[in-house]
């Protein structure tokens, strides 16, 4: 998934945390006495009312409820992975877009907003909107059509069992540890921020998940997440509206933000003497245009529209199979088609729910009688404790010292200022050490920026809407769960167990094994997420390979459904250099500011390590750049390979699965605009409205 | 698949409307000062009330056509 370089960011934050303390005992009415807890208050929980605990119980209720419903219709395997295909088009759409907007992707959204301003909604307008229109328009009558029942069983099918076993295992696997990473994330969040148990919170939340999807299956997760859908928008509109009504409004907004980018420093936005034209957190694509250096992201337009918006945007809509199965589930291939199309509309409008906050948090920065700031990184509060007696043992004369004292104490950056006028302030009038801890917070001059969306429902919301808007992150948490089990399970129990280990069973063998792999990719997730949170940087590496994977994917699909002369051959082997290049382009290329002055890389994981080929003026242009060359060299590799290699296909059995041997779908028996092709043009007119917009 | 996903959505969003404009109604003017002295929780609970509503009313009209 191509989250911006935030996620990174946040894991970093949750791995700072390990605390195991705590809990109030209000989560007791929740889950019941199965948490045994002490307590022990630290300054950054947050403290949940009744009716907040209320509003998850009544969340978990009825999610709970959804799969005991449910339960009775599940009578074969394929009312439990595929949903029998009966679900209407709003409600597979919701669930499309739903299975995208991941608990992570709300935090990393607002993150980027904050750091790259309105530019950040190209993942949106640009990175995902003409992928989806075109994996309805063109790729769905294949998907849906071929009645294969998972995305590497399509591979099968066009290609040969090569092509799918790879697919169905980086797949498999790529799902357990995704499932495991947003766990790892909730369980640390709910830890550091209610004070949770970090084990009880894990098993708890994994619990509820396993619940429900054994008990409903895919059409349990694909309902969950609608609701999931809705407890998003409802959750946090109220929290954006309170943000911007604070800030003067939109206007005013941009204001502070044109303010902001011609000196980013004075914020600790970007180092030393950055300076960007007025627009850099207002406009989306005039810094763009200007250049690398002249917008935050560091992102040339080539990259973002090639890399981003073509190679990495169709790749993942197109071919992921945990957004295309909630398509595939629709009851008919005109609901199928339209899914990505519905989904469309609430993506379209998703900036101003997800990065909106993020620009708010920085006009509100940038203001002092508003009380805030962007959260500074998580530091303990032994090292507070540390820099408070740095603090009160300083001399005023010596403030240059105290600076580099607290600096060390606390392990971060701070404002030698603010820590200069502290020490003097200090002197004069002796602070208490609560006072001396505050002016200590304010001064770290580095942000958690991944804290953003939190700090924002801290600030705002008072108990009720607090929990409706936690509600609202613990449902994307474990929605988030679910939709990555029943991607799992499908591909499991269809592309792996029965392809491989137990051809021609009976239906309710496959029904069971289903269900059973529930179990088992539960299970995985939650070592998964302990994996996640002991070993960080192993989870970095998986992370890279899985972005090398899936770099050069959306090359095989398209040569695949629109040139039937390609082969599988030519698929197998063009993946695997499209794979190998990514990791040969990560290895010789890296950013410049991971080049130190003698020309020797730094950070062997941000790419380089084995010469410096080209340097890019950031992480994000480095991996668009990646995704290009991969899919590049995937893409002229098939195509070299098919063409000197035989094919094993006829052009009877490609029928229905590729473009050219398939007979038009028609849609003449609905209304003209009630067609996909018509729906799509709307949409993408509107996206170019809104580009226009916010040009 | 059985289960019409209105109902529980509008059985849910009804049941928060309600508790959020209870707490809205009861909590004293203090509860207001974060949100700018805004009574959100009312206003939204009763926002989400409507929408509990009309997604209860939606499956209601659902089930009689499809009778």
């Amino acid at each position: 998934m191509y989250l911006p370089a935030t996620t990174g960011g946040w894991k970093k934050k949750l791995r700072r945390v390990t605390e195991k303390d705590c809990s109030p005992s209000g989560f007791l009415l929740v889950f019941g006495p199965l948490v045994f807890i002490g307590r022990k208050e630290r300054m950054s929980h947050i403290q949940l009312g009744g009716i907040d605990y209320a509003i998850m119980a009544i969340y978990v209720a009825a999610i709970l409820g959804i799969g005991w419903t449910l339960a009775r219709y599940m009578k074969t395997s394929s009312d439990f992975l595929t949903s029998a295909r009966s679900i209407p088009t709003w409600v597979t759409g919701l669930a499309f877009i739903s299975a995208n907007l991941g608990a992570l992707e709300l935090v990393g959204m607002a993150a980027s907003g904050a750091k790259y301003g309105i530019a950040t909604s190209h993942f949106y307008w640009v990175g995902a909107i003409p992928a989806m229109i075109f994996l309805a328009v063109f790729m769905m009558p294949f998907y849906y059509g071929s009645k294969a029942r998972s995305v590497p069983e399509y591979l099968k099918m066009r290609f040969d069992e090569r092509v799918r076993a790879l697919n169905s295992v980086a797949f498999a696997v790529m799902t357990i540890f995704a499932s495991g990473i947003s766990m790892n994330a909730l369980a640390k969040l709910l830890n550091q921020l209610l004070g949770w148990n970090y084990h009880m919170a894990l098993w708890i939340c994994s619990g509820v998940v396993l619940l429900y999807v054994l008990k409903g299956g895919l059409t349990s997760a694909i309902y969950t997440e609608v609701l999931q859908f809705f407890m998003i928008v409802l959750g946090f509109a109220p929290v954006v509206y309170l943000g911007l009504k604070d800030v003067g409004g939109w206007h005013a907004m941009n204001q502070s933000l044109q303010t902001v980018a011609t000196n980013p420093a004075a914020l600790n936005l970007k180092e030393g003497s950055t300076h960007y034209a007025a627009n850099a957190w207002t406009s989306a694509w005039q810094p763009l245009l200007a250049g690398p250096q002249n917008n935050p992201m560091g992102v040339d337009w080539f990259a973002m529209v090639f890399g981003l918006g073509f190679v990495l945007s169709f790749g993942y809509w197109c071919t992921n199979f945990l957004v295309v199965q909630r398509a595939m589930a629709a009851k008919n291939m005109t609901a199928a088609r339209n899914t990505p199309l519905v989904a469309a509309v609430p993506k379209m409008l998703f900036p101003f729910l997800v990065i909106v906050p993020g620009m708010i948090a920085v006009a509100l920065t940038s203001m002092p009688d508003k009380d805030y700031r962007i959260p500074p990184p998580i530091v303990s509060q032994e090292n507070y404790t540390k820099a408070v007696e740095v603090v009160k043992k300083a001399n005023p004369s010596e403030s240059a010292a105290a600076v580099t004292a607290v600096a060390e104490a606390l392990g971060v950056k701070v404002s030698g200022e603010k820590v200069a006028a502290l020490v003097a302030d200090n002197a004069k009038t002796k602070l208490s050490d609560e006072k001396i801890q505050n002016g200590i917070y304010n001064s770290i001059a580095e942000y958690d920026y991944d804290g953003v969306i939190l700090s924002l429902v801290k600030k705002y919301c008072p108990p009720g809407l607090l929990g409706l808007a936690l509600t609202a992150l613990l449902a994307s948490f474990m929605s988030g769960m679910a939709g990555n089990v029943t991607a799992f399970n499908t591909v499991w129990t269809y592309d792996l167990y029965q392809a491989y280990f137990a051809k021609d069973k009976s239906d309710k063998h496959y029904f069971w094994a289903g269900k059973v792999t529930t179990v088992v990719g539960i299970l995985l997730s939650i070592g998964a997420a302990y994996f996640a949170a002991m070993y960080n940087n192993a989870m970095d590496i998986i992370q890279l390979v899985f972005g090398f994977v899936n770099a050069p994917l959306f090359a095989t699909f398209l040569l695949g459904m629109f040139w039937k002369r390609t082969t599988g051959t030519g698929a197998f082997l063009g993946l695997f250099g499209g794979i190998g290049g990514s990791a040969v382009f990560h290895a010789l290329t890296t950013t410049s500011s991971n080049v130190d002055a003698a020309g020797h890389v730094i950070n062997g994981m941000k790419g380089g390590y084995l010469a410096v080929v080209s340097q890019f003026p950031s992480e994000m242009a480095q991996n668009f750049w990646l995704a290009a060359f991969a899919f590049i060299a995937c893409f002229v590799l098939t195509l070299g390979i098919s063409l000197v290699t035989r094919r094993t296909k006829t052009d009877d059995e490609l029928k229905g699965l590729v473009y050219s041997l398939t007979p038009k779908v028609v849609d003449h028996a609905q209304a003209w605009y009630a067609r996909p092709a018509f729906l799509g043009c709307v949409l993408l007119v509107g996206c170019v409205i809104l580009n226009i917009i916010f040009w | 698949m059985g289960l019409d996903i209105r109902w529980p959505i509008g059985i849910m969003f009804t049941v928060v409307g309600v508790l959020l404009a209870l707490q809205g109604l009861l909590a004293g003017p203090d509860a207001n000062k974060l949100s700018l002295g805004i009574n959100i929780n009312f206003g939204w609970g009763c926002v989400l009330l409507a929408f509990g509503l009309l997604m209860v009313f939606f499956a209601w009209r659902g089930k009689q056509s499809a009778k």
